[in-house]
């Protein structure tokens, strides 16, 4: 690893107040856990993945990176430099090199504005003293970037499909030339082929523009082509995490085994031949989460000393990390490689 | 590769097509308006008594306070519309020409709803806009605010503030005015609700776009046409508060007066037979509400699609 990494993630804790319906005032609410403890680097320039299944906090995670839901724990650091911490005009410059591009891609966009006005609006916000011109000269620039033809400036987004909008939001997400983009689940709404178009633009930009960037998705076989490494989210905590490949071919916990086995083999006999691990149950309620390792009630190894006490991270070395006492990589894994 | 850039820029050259212009969600709005026949007579009518209340009065040949003393005491025999003596409309009791009288009561009334729907909308919409985006205590302390000031009988302090502090067209205004946002702040909070978690609005704030701006550039624009509509349809009711307390004699004092206070007048003069005296002023009332209304639909249809 760097000695400074990009963006490094310590401990961060975020946490909502949940009051039950009429309740009253002063009964203290139950709390939320939504992400317990993560801690993550970033190195500039790299492409972090993160999966988990719905409701695992990978969102949370994102919200909280770019500010728009408060931590109540641990510390954000941005090229060294604690977030909360920040005063409020370094905060605000902090804005501009952090941008985000969302799920829904139209939900994302402000149905009464046009297109031109939506991919401007960071630029115009941040900078209010730019000259239109060079404003529209901009905008219809990066519009041509991301593929989208310039004379479509005008329009509104409802006049576009959802791989357009897709492409509309990853360029209100560049006009500032960020630093970092964070991607929470952007093409999980698209339908393939063009979920492979925007992700190959954004691979194409990243490499371009030098961009760190954190995706965020469920398809684990998504997320192995964008990145460069991957961390493994459950249940507000990181499970696994290290390079892509070496996650992919050699995973060591149970819940990351389980899920590469769940990706679907394209070819039937190969698919049927392999052996499947299934995870049964439901996730567990984040606001009584299981004691010790929260994936042990779910767990095919899981043992009695699991319960006493969160799990050790153990260091394999090539910053594959794993939070779990009884890895090993398994052999059934080798036919999905 | 998608995108080629060199193709996409030949591509731009070779056609060199002009800016399209994008259809928005108002001109959207629109075309399906002109497609409601009720709605664009609607607006045709209200149209026709904007400008008769606007421009009515330089076709008359009497003042609305002069005195026919010709037609004085004769009133109901001798004071119907007439096109040579210049009562189009006719005579009040007193002799008084019933035309320049409706054109001034009809710009009263109209005035008395639109202002009040004007209030309405600016301070109801930012009101409650603020009050649903910022949420929590603040939300909690201005809309039990509202609360309050709604469980207050209105009809009946709007009478007491006429008594107390005399009986004045402005403060007619000012209790319209009091009372009129406070429906429209309550529906514009709930839309601002469903508005504010929706994923553009968290962009901008992840964009660092100030809590002001975001009201008024991302959820104001947005519960636009909800505001529209209820702003129409609030002026016939407006419209009817100010002619409930003119008929009671406490609204628009003489010699001004609005469409209320000309029927009251004229609901008087019913049975001695003069029958014009109720029946222009009434049919204006009716025109003017009926109008509101259809447009005030209309609006409502064209807005909001998923309705129908």
């Amino acid at each position: 690893m760097m000695s400074a990494p990009f963006l490094s993630l310590q401990n961060l804790q975020v946490t909502f107040d949940v009051r039950r319906p009429g309740a009253w005032p002063w009964t203290p609410p139950r709390k939320l856990h939504a992400v317990n403890g993560v801690s993550l680097d970033l190195a500039a320039g790299e492409c972090l993945g993160i999966v988990g299944e719905s409701g695992s906090g990978k969102s949370t995670l994102a919200r909280a990176i770019i500010g728009t839901v408060p931590t109540s724990g641990g510390k954000i650091l941005f090229e060294g430099k604690d977030l909360a911490e920040m005063e409020a005009g370094e905060r605000r410059a902090h804005r501009r090199d952090v941008q985000m591009i969302f799920q829904d891609p139209l939900a994302a966009l402000n149905p009464r504005m046009t297109v031109g006005e939506i991919i401007a609006e960071p630029l115009v916000t941040h900078f209010p003293k730019t000259p239109r011109a060079e404003v529209k000269q901009r905008v219809a620039k990066l519009m041509e970037r991301v593929g989208l033809l310039p004379n479509l400036i005008n329009r509104y987004p409802h006049e576009f499909s959802g791989g357009q909008c897709q492409r509309i939001g990853i360029a209100r997400a560049l006009i500032l030339e960020p630093k970092l983009v964070i991607c929470d689940e952007p093409v999980s709404a698209l339908d393939v082929s063009v979920q492979a178009q925007v992700i190959n633009l954004l691979m194409e930009l990243q490499r371009d523009m030098g961009l760190s960037m954190i995706f965020i998705a469920h398809d684990l076989s998504v997320v192995k082509h964008i990145s460069d490494r991957i961390g493994v989210m459950y249940l507000g905590r990181i499970m696994e995490e290290g390079e892509a490949d070496q996650l992919t071919t050699r995973p060591e916990h149970p819940y990351t085994q389980a899920l590469i086995s769940s990706v679907p083999i394209p070819d039937p006999k190969l698919e049927k031949a392999r052996p499947r691990e299934v995870i049964v149950g439901e996730l567990p309620s984040p606001m009584n989460p299981p004691s010790g390792c929260v994936f042990r009630t779910r767990c095919r190894k899981a043992q009695a000393s699991c319960a006493a006490e969160r799990p050790q991270v153990v260091d394999l070395g090539k910053g594959h990390k794993v939070a779990c006492p009884f890895h090993e990589a398994e052999a059934l894994l080798e036919a999905t490689a | 590769m998608y995108p080629d850039k060199t193709k996409m820029e030949s591509l731009v050259e070779a056609t060199n097509i002009a800016e399209v212009k994008g259809r928005s969600l108002w001109s959207d709005a629109r075309t399906r308006f002109m497609r409601n026949k009720a709605a664009v007579a609607g607006l045709v009518i209200l149209t026709a008594i904007l400008l008769f209340a606007v421009f009515g009065s330089l076709f008359q040949a009497w003042t609305h306070e002069a005195i026919d003393w010709k037609l004085m005491g004769r009133v109901s025999q001798i004071g119907g519309p007439s096109i040579e003596n210049g009562h189009y409309f006719g005579a009040d009791e007193l002799g008084r020409d019933l035309y320049a009288r409706v054109v001034q009561g009809t710009g009263i009334s109209i005035m008395v709803g639109v202002v009040g729907s004007l209030v309405a909308v600016v301070v109801g919409t930012l009101y409650g806009a603020t009050a649903g985006f910022f949420g929590g205590r603040l939300d909690n302390i201005m809309m039990r605010t509202v609360d309050i000031l709604m469980s207050i009988p209105f009809m009946f302090v709007l009478i007491l503030m006429l008594v107390i502090w005399g009986r004045s067209i402005t403060m007619l205004f000012v209790g319209i005015g009091l009372i009129s946002w406070l429906d429209m702040a309550r529906i514009v909070r709930g839309q601002t609700l469903s508005i504010k978690n929706k994923e553009f609005v968290e962009a901008a704030i992840a964009v660092g776009v100030s809590p002001f701006t975001i009201i008024l550039r991302h959820i104001v624009p947005n519960l636009l046409g909800i505001v529209v509509v209820y702003a129409t349809l609030l002026i016939p009711g407006l419209i009817m508060a100010e002619s409930f307390i003119s008929f009671l004699g406490l609204g628009v004092q003489e010699p001004m007066t609005s469409l209320g206070a000309l029927i009251q007048g004229g609901s008087k003069q019913m049975l001695y037979g003069a029958w014009w005296q109720i029946t222009f002023p009434l049919f204006f009332f009716l025109a003017t509400l009926f109008a509101f209304t259809f447009v005030g639909d209309g609006l409502r249809d064209a807005l909001d699609p998923k309705d129908r």
